[in-house]
């Protein structure tokens, strides 16, 4: 019975209706399955809310963007890369990926970022080649395609690289669980038995971003290469 | 400490309410009064979030989720600077734009290297559990000083610019924290153990493969309903890891939690309810479809799913 808020969950988010409003309604119907009293089930939402304000960290990144961004950050990006001959959209985005991630390996997971990298830099960087490389006249499709490669590597990235450092967050909960029941673990070990996973992550997806290029590629022509064989 | 985590949560609320006082005032907001009440309440749960009661936090987000609810939330309109504009003003700082921005991670992996067990008598400089955090809003307000003075800006001009990128953002940036919400409200209802009991009926308990098919795609799928793979672990590994790929088949504690775990991050890039992942940026790139970025992310996960899979049997065997 205590899945029926699960169910509203999945169906909600198939039938679009407002995410936020879903979850809530969600979060009221299993509690009162549960036979928690509307009582407690608001308390609890006070109360989880009030702990979770650590997600709305991203915030505090937002006036210094804006900032920027009013004073042409993106347009800057955009330009940097354009002077590059040798970058492609999905080249840019690999180099971040590859950053990222091995950023996240050493543990320094705070190097990226939707809010304070994506969005002012990698994006417009990536959209900024794309340009060159293809024209100013990009269709939208394909700008925002690029754009949510940029967050997807983000997450990627820091997701598996993480998990190799010992002091992180995860480790430090799998530690604590088999603890509490009483199977001995070395943070140690699982740090190491992340790594085939973390490598393996790298190499799937520079290889789907490689793809992203030749997919752009096949649907543009080459044209850079089409001018310099002119010049020949 | 001099510098706690509820320091840090003041400055989001002082960035977020300063914002709703230009919405309230915003006329080409058609909805400028409610809009503006929704960002006012949750600058106020941001800054008096330890202050305020739990019950009557809850009935303050229950009334932001009905002002969203019944359409009452629009954007306006925010005086952006015409492309012109920027244009100009690139001219002048040219690769100088690029100093703030690069000073907040530079600045936050100072502040978490740098300033960790670092005291000014016996005081603590940097909130330790949260030194992550603390670094991040430091770097930011530092970078924010600087960019200020760069571009000679006015001192509001930060703050209208944060409202429009929030604004933009909108619904979506409370949805993480409702998310969370749902979480405990899952756990404490007992959902987990629903679960994992159901997962380990339908299992063929004999077959390693099959346990290890079982462990890696319920991390994955339980890390997609609840949004959040640390939520998954402890109920997938209680239920489905520890008696019976421990119990019965002596795979390796440490094997099991390094590549379960990473099966249950594959989940978290396949789901919405990972929305801080996945919807929040799909908003902060003004893209059409907010799925587009799990749409992006399935087939990279997908194929990692299969190699946890493939790595935790064959070095179990």
């Amino acid at each position: 019975m205590v899945l029926i808020g699960v169910a509203i969950v999945i169906i909600g988010f198939i039938v679009r209706l407002n995410p936020l409003l879903v979850v809530t309604v969600a979060g009221l119907v299993t509690g009162l399955v549960a036979q928690q009293s509307l009582f407690d089930i608001i308390e609890q939402f006070g109360k989880a809310f009030t702990t979770n304000r650590y997600m709305a960290i991203f915030i505090a990144t937002l006036p210094v963007i804006g900032l920027l961004e009013r004073y042409g950050l993106r347009e800057q990006a955009e330009s940097v890369v354009a002077k590059i001959k040798a970058a492609t959209a999905g080249r840019i985005i690999n180099v971040y990926f590859f950053i990222r991630e091995v950023a996240a390996v050493f543990g320094l997971t705070s190097i990226g970022g939707h809010a304070q990298m994506v969005r002012p830099l990698v994006a417009p960087m990536a959209e900024g080649a794309a340009e060159a490389k293809y024209g100013k006249d990009l269709p939208d499709d394909v700008r925002q395609n690029i754009r949510a490669h940029s967050a997807a590597a983000d997450n990627i990235g820091v997701f598996f690289g993480e998990d190799v450092f010992i002091a992180i967050g995860a480790i430090l909960l799998m530690k604590g669980f088999f603890d509490q029941n009483n199977i001995p673990s070395d943070p140690l070990q699982m740090a190491m038995w992340a790594i085939p996973t973390a490598i393996a992550a790298l190499i799937v997806h520079s290889i789907r971003l490689n793809m992203l290029d030749r997919s752009l590629d096949r649907r543009f022509g080459n044209k850079q290469n089409k001018s310099a064989g002119k010049g020949e | 400490m001099f510098l706690s985590i509820e320091a840090v949560y003041i400055f989001l609320g002082i960035i977020t309410l300063l914002g709703s006082l230009y919405t309230f005032r915003d006329q080409k907001n058609p909805r400028r009064v409610t809009s503006g009440l929704f960002y006012f309440l949750y600058g106020i749960s941001l800054l008096l979030g330890s202050v305020i009661p739990p019950f009557v936090m809850g009935l303050l987000v229950i009334v932001m989720v009905i002002i969203v609810g019944a359409g009452g939330l629009k954007v306006g309109s925010y005086g952006e600077a015409s492309g012109e504009e920027r244009q100009q003003n690139r001219k002048r700082l040219g690769n100088w734009l690029f100093l703030p921005a690069l000073l907040i991670p530079v600045i936050t992996i100072l502040g978490t290297t740098g300033m960790k067990d670092v005291k000014i008598g016996e005081l603590f400089i940097l909130d330790q559990k949260n030194i992550t955090l603390v670094s991040l809003a430091l770097a930011t307000l530092i970078s924010l000083i600087v960019g200020v003075v760069m571009t000679k800006s006015r001192p509001m001009t930060p703050i209208k610019e944060s409202r429009r990128l929030l604004e933009a953002i909108g619904w979506a940036a409370v949805l993480p924290q409702m998310l969370a919400t749902l979480g405990t409200i899952f756990t404490s209802a007992g959902v987990g153990k629903v679960v994992s009991d159901l997962v380990s009926t339908i299992i063929p308990t004999h077959s390693l493969f099959w346990v290890v098919f079982a462990y890696c795609v319920g991390m994955a799928l339980f890390t997609m309903i609840m949004g959040n793979a640390f939520a998954a672990f402890p109920v997938m590994t209680a239920g489905i890891a520890v008696p019976l790929l421990i119990g019965q088949f002596g795979v390796d504690a440490n094997h099991l939690a390094a590549i379960g775990m990473f099966a249950g991050y594959c989940g978290t890039l396949m789901t919405p309810m990972a929305a801080n992942f996945n919807i929040v940026p799909a908003a902060l790139l003004d893209l059409k479809d907010k799925n587009h970025v799990i749409r992006v992310q399935v087939p990279t996960a997908l194929i990692l799913l299969c190699f946890n899979i493939a790595l935790l049997y064959f070095i179990s065997l």
